[in-house]
Formats: C-alpha cells, structure tokens, sequence
C-alpha cells in the first residue's frame, strides 16, 4: 500500500517515470522507457533501401516525415516472422532521432516501480547488451530495453559480422 | 560575450558588419578603378568605419573597434584636409588591410573562438600614415589620431566657432533592463554624441563599464547636457537610434544649471513611450540645418530605416521548414484532389474548387521559392577583389567584366559556388592571361579582359568565367595525360573537348610551376568536385592564344526537381529528368555480353553498359526479359549508361528530401541520392546517376 502512495508521488513529479510500453517478441515481453516512445502505428509499406543491414527494413513515411524503420527481431537475431495485422511500429526518438521499431505485438504500459528492477546477468555473447535492466511484475520478467544502444552499436555489429 | 542573453545581439553584430565590410571593399574597388578618393567616398568609408567602430566598441571588441577607429581617423583627416596630394593606392591597401583584419575578427568570432587578434600592428601602420600626410597639420588633428580613447568626456568638441545657433538639450537614458554593461554603451553613446554636440556633460562623470557604473546608469539613467545646433527632433532621432534602448527623455533647456536634467522629463517622456518600439526604424525626414554638418547622422538614419523597412532576415532553417510543408501541401493536395474515392464521380463543383486549390498552392510554392533565391552579385563583386590583389602581385593588367548578375540561384548554391569561382578567377588570372609584354608582342590589348557571365537556361544557370588569355595547350595536356596513363586510345580519335576535359581530373597541372594561387594540381578537380556536390556540371572550351571559357552548370535550386517516376522490383524510383537522355524498347537482341557477363547494347553506333536496377538493388521481379521491360539511358557528365527498368510511370515535380540521417550512418548508400513522397504518400528513392554510372562503368 505504502507503494501506491509513493507512486502517486512520484507521478506527480513525473507521469512517465517508472513508466514502461510493452511489447512481445516471440516468447519474451519487453519493455522501453515510455518517455522514448512518440506513437505506436500499424504495420505500412515499407521503401526498401539497398545494400543496408538486413534489420533496417527501410522508410516510411510517417505523415511527410521520413524515419527509418528497424526490425527488432531481426536486430536480435531471431527468426523473421511474417508481419501481420498485429505487427506493429512503435516510433521512438532518441537524441533527435526518429526510428520505427517493427514488433510482433504491443502490449500495454505498465508501471514498475524501481525495486523491483534488477540489474541483468552478466553474459558475455549475444544480444545481452541490448537489455539494461530487467523488471519484474507479478510472476513474469520484463527484459527493459536501451533504447540508445540499440540505435548507436551499428558499427561494432558490422564489425562483428566481418569476423 | 559569453553571456548567452549577448548571442542574438552578437549575430546581428556579424551580420551587420560583414555586410558593412562587403559594401566597403565594393566601394574601395570602384574607387580604384574610377582612380580617386572623391568627398562622397571619403564620407561613405567614414560613415562606414563609424558604424563599424560603434558596434564592435558596443560589444566590446578591442580588436576590430581600434582598427575601425584608426581608419575613421584617416578619413577624417582626408575628409577635413580636402587634399587629393596623398597616395590613393596606399589608402586603398590601408582600407583593404583593415577589412582583412576585421573580417578575420569576424569569422573567429562567428565561430566562438574568442577573439585575440592583435590589432597593434595595423593600427601602428595606419598612424604612421596619419602622420605621414597630415604632417604639419595642427596638432588637433593628431589627437584624434592617437588611437585611444580618454576617459574624461567633460570637454569641448572640436568646433564650436556657431555658438549663436547652439542650444542647450538635457537628456536622460534608460537602457533595456538586461543588457548589461551599461557603461560601456553610455561610453559609446556619448562619443557618438560629441559628433554633433559641443559642451557634453553627463552623469555619471566616470564612464567605464564597472559594475557600480552600470548599477547607477540602470538605476537612474544616463544623465546629459550638450550644446547643439541641431533641432529638437533630429537630436531625438539620433539618440532613438541607440542600441538597446529603452526610454529617452530629451528637454530643450534655456537654464545653464546643470543637474536638474531629472526633473525636466516633460516634453520627450511621452513621445518616447510611444516611440519606444519603432526607434529602430528612426526617421528619415530629419529637416537639416546645416547640410555640411548633417549630412552623416541623416545618411545614417536615412540608411537604416530604407534597408530595415524592406528586408528582414530570417533564419534559413526557418526557410527550409517552410519549404518543406509547401513541399507537402503540393503533396497533400495531389492525394486529396486525386484521391481513388473519387474515382469515376462526376463532381464539377469539386473540380472546379480543386482547380482553384492547386492554383493557390502552385503560387504559394513559386514564392516559398523565390524567397530563397538570392542574386549572384554579392558572390560576384567579391571577385572585384581577388582580380585587383592578384592583377597587382602578378603585374597583369587585368579587368573584370560583370554579366548577369541580377540572376537569382537558391541559397544553398551561391555557398558552394563561391569558392570554385575563386578557383576558376585566379586559374584564369594566372594560367590564362599572359604576362603584358607577351600580349603587347602578340598584339593583344595589354589589359585583359575576365568576363563572368550568369545567366538562365531553362532550369538551368549557366556562369560563365571566359577570359582572354593564352587558351588551354591541346598538345600539352595530352602529353600530361600520357604521363598519367589516362589515355588509352590513339591521338586522333581523342576530341578537344575529351582532351580538355582531361584538366578536370584530380592532380592535373600544366603550369610547370605551382605559384601563390593556383598550379598546385588541386584546383579544376575540385572546382568539378563541388559543383557535382550541387548538381551541377563544368565543361570548359578554348582556342589557343585567343582564350578560354569555362562553363558551370547549375540547377536553379535544390529542392525541388524533375523527377522521371519508374519502376523496378515492385519500388518506385525517380531519375531527374535532366540526367535522361532518353528511353526506348530494346529487342533481347540489342543487348549482348562480355565474358565478365557485364552486359552492353549499341545504340546509334556507339556502345553502353546496361545496368539492371533490380540488379544493382537486389530487388525480385517479374520483368527480367530485357523486351519486357524499358531503358532509360541517363547521362552524367558526359557518361552515359543504360538503366533496365520495369516501367515507366510518369513524370512530376518532386520535393527532394534527404534519407534520415541513421540510414546515412551505414556507409554511403550507393545510388541513392535522396527520397521524395509521391502523390500517393508512398516513397520513392531518388536514384544517384553519378553513383549510377559510376557503377555501371
């Protein structure tokens, strides 16, 4: 209870902090910051633009403004999946930046209070990098996402595929 | 300066004096030419140098306003003297300096760097020339000549031999609340008061830009009594025109009490209120009293107020968003008016309101444009300079023939053709034009004429920089190119202009040796280099010993073009019109292979490569037979290849928008110049036909 209350006032200081969108990629349910996130839109036609990594999926154009859309489950290393009429877009802006991230589904925005964020395991392979914490509600996991690392570690993945 | 409430203050500082700088160096140019300093001129560089001095001083620039105020010196003493027995081009090359030095200022300061330059050497320079030709001038003279400035302004101007027209004003003055050094502003306020009053007094006696100056300046105001001839109105004129004003309060005083000026705020305190925000404007029609004495405070005013009514400045990031939501609207419309719901309806009223919309729009977009188009002269004059600097260190005779420079280019381009214009100026100045003797032996006029020329081509501007030199050596340049391995076909199949073009290429000088300006091999591949950057083209002709012409090829503007809309894989593409040549049907026939599996076609006798654009794309198409699908042959700078595309599908006038910039972050996109929105809002990749045929060749 002593939580509610403290959650109110903090949400009076800042009704996005502690704020998360969800949203499911296979199995997992992740989550990103809700003040990164501008809109969420259905899936639309999507400008194929050559010789880019295989997760940049290309443009769209988002009522005359022209962002760059990413397949994160690409961007993961998973498996494609078709998209369908749950895919969704959910546009993000970081440092200026607009990107799309392609997901298989939006879930809801859910508040996790800070307590119960816990710092990741560490792990040296793999897409752990992407994850900065990870929140718990209830009996399920949320893998909260870093938004900048996911847009700013390009140059090492091309370096990585070269090896 | 680093006061962040001081930055807008600061760019109109550097607006003002680089403009000032630009009209001075045209004027000084045009002086030398007309081979005189006649009293306008002396007036004009002094007014200049004034304003100059004043503003810098105002935004305390040490530098600048010490070398300002040293040249406004000397053109005070051309200016009293009257004399014409000093010598002309050590003055102009004085005024030259000066700018030089200030513009230099300018640009650290405009790029943040703090502003450390030392003005002794030249201000040394300008006050030994003072001396030198005021000579036994009266020590009055060389007062003002000293180059630094007294703190005690309690004294008497230098004539007051009208006393009987003088009359007494008390003033005070309010500064805006937050503009900070007071003191300073209150220094420069009243040293530009000396010019037209006598008997200045003021309160606080002690003008520096301490902090308990400028307390009791904001609190209490700047408190002046003065003597002048001048009227009541062309006094509050002249004190409305002070930066950051807030409040004047002028009184015309019989009484000699000093002191009292506080109490006497009847007749401007109203007036002031009302006029507090159209002070910038001033007013022009000052009655003048004394035309000799009046004529730089109304010529200022009258300045002012004729270039602030007519032009604003805006900042171009302002424009470019307005340029863009034109662009969309043009875009918006096209999906509103031919919208699939209307498909098949007859609605005449609604095409008839339609019509009227996309009128509006197409007008609107015509002036969105025209607003960013600006006239060439201001990047043409400057090459009045680098004509006269370099005519004099080469000892050429050389004169500059403007053409066409009313015409207007878009914003984005005048910034990168200045540079290779320079280039192509001092190329023509020193490659080009013969030394004097050798054209007097070949019986040429000994001054040489460089011609540069603008003028429009369709949507296209042409400048031309022709000189009338010596001409480019066909043999010479061939055998250059030979050394450098870049030719590789016999002599006689090799045209003049595929020889010429030859100069284009990067490392290529004939000039044996590299001088001040120009043969270091680095010019023409750069000049061609960033004219391609703006889409553009260079081509060059010559005829040996009669001269060479160099034509730069500009498109109007940048952000919108012609765009040819085709189809590849099931994407849309827009090729710029300008960059086809044209498009045809080809049998399966036509196009045959080299063992590499590049593939060609023969059109007309002459071989292409064709370029598959699903190919180039990795896209999946259905139209793979060569017969199926069309070729658009593109062209750039004289290449040409053949695109294989699936369709056509019309063309249009697009609004070029770059790709975001995190897909610019991945290595240059190969053939992709940009994109655009298509009626339909779907996408369309503007295709790179440099890159394209680059590619392909």
């Amino acid at each position: 209870m002593t939580d509610v209350i403290e959650n109110t006032i903090e949400m009076e200081e800042d009704t996005q902090k502690g704020r998360y969108l969800t949203f499911s990629l296979g199995q997992e349910i992740y989550g990103i910051e809700i003040s990164y996130v501008t809109e969420i839109i259905g899936i639309q036609a999507i400008t194929k633009i050559p010789e880019l990594p295989e997760y940049v999926k290309g443009i769209i154009n988002l009522r005359g403004k022209i962002i760059p859309v990413m397949d994160v489950r690409l961007r993961f290393r998973k498996e494609p999946k078709e998209y369908n009429d749950r895919t969704c877009i959910i546009v993000i802006e970081i440092n200026k930046t607009s990107i799309g991230l392609i997901v298989d589904s939006v879930a809801e925005v859910l508040k996790i209070p800070e307590g119960e964020i816990v710092e990741p395991p560490q792990i040296n392979k793999g897409y752990n990098r992407y994850i900065k914490s990870i929140g718990k509600v209830g009996n399920d996991v949320k893998l909260l996402l870093d938004c900048e690392k996911l847009l700013s570690e390009e140059e090492l993945d091309d370096l990585n595929d070269v090896v | 300066m680093q006061d962040h409430t001081q930055e807008p203050l600061l760019e109109m500082f550097i607006f003002e004096t680089v403009q000032l700088l630009e009209q001075l160096e045209q004027l000084v140019i045009s002086i030398e030419k007309s081979g005189f300093f006649d009293q306008d001129a002396i007036n004009e560089i002094f007014r200049i140098m004034h304003t100059i001095k004043g503003s810098s001083t105002m935004m305390n620039i040490g530098s600048i306003s010490s070398v300002a105020h040293s040249v406004e010196d000397l053109f005070y003493i051309l200016r009293e003297n009257k004399t014409s027995g000093f010598d002309q081009s050590k003055v102009s090359d004085i005024i030259l300096e000066s700018i030089d030095f200030i513009k230099e200022e300018v640009r650290l300061l405009d790029s943040g760097v703090s502003n450390n330059g030392d003005a002794g050497p030249l201000t040394g320079k300008i006050r030994n020339f003072i001396s030198e030709i005021s000579g036994q001038q009266d020590n009055r003279q060389s007062t003002t000549a000293d180059g630094t400035e007294e703190q005690e302004y309690t004294e008497g101007s230098n004539d007051t031999n009208r006393q009987e027209n003088l009359k007494t004003y008390s003033s005070v003055i309010f500064f805006d609340d937050d503009c900070g050094m007071e003191g300073m502003r209150a220094f420069s306020l009243i040293h530009n008061l000396k010019d037209i009053a006598s008997d200045i007094s003021h309160i606080p006696e002690n003008l520096t830009s301490d902090a308990d100056t400028d307390t009791i300046i904001r609190n209490s105001g700047l408190k002046i009594r003065f003597m002048t001839e001048h009227t009541y109105e062309e006094v509050y004129n002249f004190l409305s025109q002070t930066i950051f004003l807030k409040k004047v309060e002028l009184t015309e005083t019989t009484d000699v009490a000093a002191g009292e000026t506080d109490d006497s705020r009847n007749k401007g305190n109203d007036e002031s209120r009302g006029e507090n925000d159209s002070r910038l404007y001033g007013q022009t029609e000052l009655r003048s009293v004394d035309p000799q004495q009046n004529v730089r405070s109304n010529d200022v005013s009258g300045r002012l107020s004729a270039s602030q009514h007519s032009i604003v400045s805006v900042n171009v990031a302002k424009l470019d968003k307005l340029m863009d939501l034109v662009g969309e609207l043009v875009i918006s419309e096209a999906m509103v008016t031919q919208n699939p719901d209307l498909e098949g309806l007859t609605l005449d009223n609604f095409q008839k309101a339609a019509r009227q919309h996309r009128k509006i729009i197409s007008e609107l977009q015509d002036i969105a444009m025209s607003i960013r188009m600006v006239p060439l002269s201001a990047t043409f004059q400057k090459m009045h300079r680098i004509v006269r600097d370099m005519s004099r260190k080469l000892d050429k005779d050389v004169r500059l023939e403007i053409i066409g420079e009313e015409t207007e280019v878009d914003k984005n381009i005048i910034e990168h053709i200045s540079d290779p214009l320079m280039h192509l100026i001092r190329n023509a100045l020193d490659h080009g034009i013969e030394p004097k003797e050798e054209r007097r032996a070949k019986g040429k006029p000994v001054t040489a004429v460089v011609t540069l020329e603008a003028k429009n081509a369709g949507g296209d501007v042409l400048i031309i920089v022709k000189d009338d030199g010596r001409g480019l050596n066909r043999q010479k340049i061939l055998a250059r190119a030979k050394e450098n391995g870049l030719v590789s076909r016999p002599d006689s199949e090799l045209t003049d202009k595929e020889i010429f073009s030859f100069v284009f290429l990067p490392g290529f000088s004939t000039k044996e040796k590299a001088t001040e300006y120009s043969g270091r091999g680095v010019g023409m591949d750069v000049v061609a280099k960033n004219i391609g950057v703006i889409g553009g083209n260079v081509s060059l002709s010559s005829v040996e010993g009669e001269g060479t012409a160099i034509t730069i090829k500009i498109p109007l503007t940048l952000a919108i073009m012609d765009g040819m809309t085709i189809a590849a894989g099931g994407h849309k593409y827009t090729i710029p019109t300008l960059s086809i040549r044209e498009s045809f049907k080809a049998k399966e026939t036509d196009v045959f292979q080299d063992p590499d599996g590049n593939e060609m076609i023969m059109i007309r006798g002459e071989c292409y490569p064709v370029l598959r654009l699903y190919e180039v794309f990795k896209l999946d198409t259905c139209v793979t037979n060569i017969s199926d699908g069309i070729i658009v042959m593109v062209e750039n700078q004289g290449k040409c290849i053949c695109l294989f595309t699936d369709e056509l599908i019309g063309e249009q006038q697009v609004v070029v928008k770059a790709l975001p910039d995190y897909i610019k972050k991945f290595k240059k996109v190969r053939g992709v110049a940009g994109c655009t929105l298509l009626g339909d809002g779907s996408i369309s990749l503007i295709l790179d036909i440099g890159g394209l045929v680059e590619y392909g060749a």
